[in-house]
């Protein structure tokens, strides 16, 4: 490794099974076995490929080959769709699980926040909390002290250091955490969107302290991240995964615009969305409605000519017959920000294949690229979503500038124009 | 710009683990003052928000022993080699008790600490190391208290102590620290993969004090059910139990042979555990 290399990691490769790895109980297990060692019918197997479990041999390979390198003091953005494997390569440079090829070389220590407040425990105090992580991170109880009022202040708690942590409001946990980390004797940071925690100004504080973190005090920071405008501040230089492999390594600007023109490759105004990953949905019920395809009603180039009158097709396959499901579609931006959302109103599902058209006016989404999630739900009378299935970018589409007017400025105004203002009183002197 | 440490400086380099048997002491050991606050800290957890607090320790074992010469010396009328009831289940109990909550402790080693890691990387034998010494000092309590009644019956000249055989004492607390944390950690590996024998454990433990002589003396074994015998002696715990008897009680006996065999028994499970341990701890975080 050279002097000023701080992290290394060669053809990078982790694998991860799919479906469940055993029966769970060493009972089905030991069954399994003998009947394997004795060529009997395995009395599992039927169990577990019904319907509502998913056992295959199948491995996902989270990570593909992946080899970068950091320099000391550099501070690299990560960005990537849902499951491109930015998690999992954070996971395996903090050393949480091992890869399953390949290897990796780091100098120093590496401080991960995976999550907020990692390693917080509620019935101990703020201070014990700061000398419990910095011991995590193998820093002696000295080298915790030296530190230790920098911490307390960067984090705004002040008198309340001396209380237990489970007190605390999630605001002072979060900023505690935060402070712990970003002032802990570490060579490396890894951050997951950990800049997207407590109020506004101290996200700005944030920002400055990791700043100063990686330029004033030369050290490692890699930051995974959804959200551009930081990746833009903070990053100088960014990587694009995609599905596990590294399609893009420098400059942030341009990453950026790799990873949107990424996103959109291969889709047309019809995908097929059967196989997208589901989040958000942790009671899919049973699966009982599952998204089949997705049309956007606006020529092959996905462009949007008519805002007020956008027209969508939804397929869905349906085990059983559902009375009273409503559609809601979610707009997003091009960060994967939620901008806007509409909702049907109530319609029957029928068992089989559905076909669904709707059609949404969106005249006030302002130009730029948009992608859109759609969700069967049922709203139960009070007001309870649960939802049957939701699926993310399940088509993409660009609102050209408006023909007449400003150039609206989408980043810093928002991506919704509202009707004009209307001027209804005021009077100015003389 | 800060000068860069030593500390800095270290490579560490991660590949796919294939070695069976690696324990990292020289990188669990850098972790002493993380070892250090695990302890501490469970034992603030432990007693906080509590009436009696680290009372417990001493309440617990007290009340147990007075049960047990009531209900096996007095109402059973258990012989006790002759030595003073209260003493003989004392001395059986609070060695059990440092045995079976240093065993349970090991065995949820991965369970109690799913979450941190998940989140961190730190040696993971931290945290069963943690457990022993916790477990050590909540003993060494106990320990106390017994000598403390110990010393009350030596002036009464009731008991003679076999003050030759002392220095075996401290080995065979080792021993019982090896076995406990050897059973332990091999559970803790088999129950990432079969939560259901997380039962098991507990349900265990209790089974095994009976198998046990805690709350009898081996020589009614012996004398009642003598085919039997070699096979419960091979229980190593059976002939810690009662080489403790023997230093500190002066009763019964010690048999050399039988101490080996549970000596070696306990340093194979030991290193057992140790592999299992090192062989689960990679794969954990993939399979909660």
């Amino acid at each position: 490794m050279e002097k000023d290399v701080v992290l290394e990691t060669k053809d990078l490769v982790k694998e991860y099974r799919i479906g469940q790895i055993n029966t769970g109980t060493l009972r089905g297990d030991l069954q399994s076995f003998f009947a394997r060692v004795f060529k009997k019918d395995d009395p599992n197997i039927k169990l577990l490929s019904d319907q509502y479990y998913d056992i295959s041999n199948k491995t996902h390979r989270a990570l593909d080959g992946v080899s970068i390198t950091v320099r000391r003091g550099e501070a690299v953005g990560l960005i990537g769709a849902n499951g491109a494997g930015k998690s999992t390569l954070l996971k395996l440079i903090s050393r949480i699980t091992l890869p399953t090829e390949g290897s990796l070389s780091y100098r120093g220590k590496v401080a991960s926040l995976l999550e907020v407040g990692t390693g917080f425990n509620g019935e101990l105090t703020g201070r014990e909390n700061i000398y419990m992580n910095g011991a995590i991170l193998g820093m002696s109880k000295a080298q915790i002290e030296a530190r230790m009022e920098e911490i307390i202040a960067f984090s705004e708690i002040g008198e309340y250091i001396d209380t237990p942590v489970k007190r605390y409001s999630s605001g002072m946990f979060v900023k505690l955490a935060f402070a712990v980390a970003a002032h802990l004797d570490a060579d490396i940071l890894l951050m997951d969107e950990i800049l997207a925690v407590g109020d506004v100004n101290f996200q700005d504080k944030s920002l400055k302290r990791m700043e100063e973190v990686a330029t004033e005090e030369q050290k490692t920071v890699i930051y995974v991240s959804h959200n551009m405008t930081t990746i833009r501040r903070f990053c100088k230089r960014c990587i694009v995964l995609e599905e596990g492999k590294v399609v893009f390594d420098g400059d942030v600007e341009e990453a950026i615009e790799v990873y949107l023109q990424r996103k959109k490759r291969g889709y047309t105004n019809e995908n097929n969305v059967s196989e997208l990953p589901r989040r958000y949905c942790p009671n899919r019920l049973m699966r009982k409605v599952s998204f089949t395809a997705c049309k956007l009603l606006c020529g092959e180039d996905c462009l949007v000519k008519d805002k007020s009158d956008f027209g969508m097709e939804f397929h869905f396959s349906a085990k059983e017959t559902i009375a009273g499901a409503k559609l809601k579609v979610t707009f997003c931006d091009a960060t994967e920000q939620p901008v806007a959302s509409a909702i049907s109103e109530a319609f029957d599902i029928h068992e089989g294949e559905n076909r669904m058209q709707v059609s949404a006016d969106i005249s006030s989404l302002q130009q730029g690229a948009y992608s859109i999630t759609g969700s069967l739900m049922q709203v139960s009378s009070f007001d309870i979503f649960s939802y049957y299935d939701n699926v993310e970018q399940m088509g993409f589409f660009d609102i050209d500038p408006e023909q007449s007017g400003l150039l609206w400025a989408g980043r810093i105004w928002g991506r919704n124009k509202l009707p004009p203002l209307r001027i209804v009183g005021g009077e100015s002197s003389e | 710009m800060r000068a860069l440490s030593k500390d800095s400086q270290q490579i560490t380099t991660i590949t796919p683990r294939k070695k069976f048997f690696e324990l990292n002491f020289i990188e669990t050991l850098r972790y002493k003052d993380l070892i250090g606050l695990f302890v501490k800290n469970s034992f603030k957890t432990r007693y906080k928000q509590m009436l009696l607090g680290p009372l417990w320790a001493v309440i617990q074992p007290l009340l147990t022993t007075i049960v047990f010469t009531v209900v096996f010396g007095n109402i059973a009328g258990l012989p006790t080699d002759g030595a003073p009831k209260f003493m003989f289940y004392m001395c059986g109990n609070v060695l059990w008790n440092y045995f079976s909550s240093t065993l349970t402790g090991a065995s949820g080693s991965f369970s109690s600490n799913a979450y941190l890691f998940s989140k961190v990387y730190f040696p993971r034998l931290v945290a069963p190391l943690a457990n022993v010494l916790g477990n050590m000092i909540n003993s060494g309590i106990q320990v106390v208290i017994f000598f403390g009644f110990l010393l009350f019956y030596i002036i009464r000249g009731d008991i003679t102590p076999d003050y030759a055989l002392l220095w075996l004492a401290p080995l065979l607390v080792i021993q019982a620290t090896l076995l406990a944390s050897g059973i332990g950690l091999l559970l803790a590996s088999v129950t990432v993969k079969y939560r259901d024998l997380t039962m098991l454990i507990s349900f265990g433990v209790q089974l095994w004090l009976y198998a046990t002589p805690i709350a009898y003396a081996s020589s009614l074994v012996k004398e009642k059910l003598p085919g039997f015998f070699t096979l419960y002696m091979l229980n190593p715990m059976a002939s810690i139990v009662e080489a403790m008897r023997k230093i500190f009680l002066g009763t019964g006996s010690i048999s050399v042979k039988y101490l080996l065999i549970s000596f070696a028994i306990s340093f194979v499970l030991f290193l057992l555990g140790v592999a299992a341990f090192n062989r689960a701890e990679k794969t954990f975080t993939d399979k909660i």
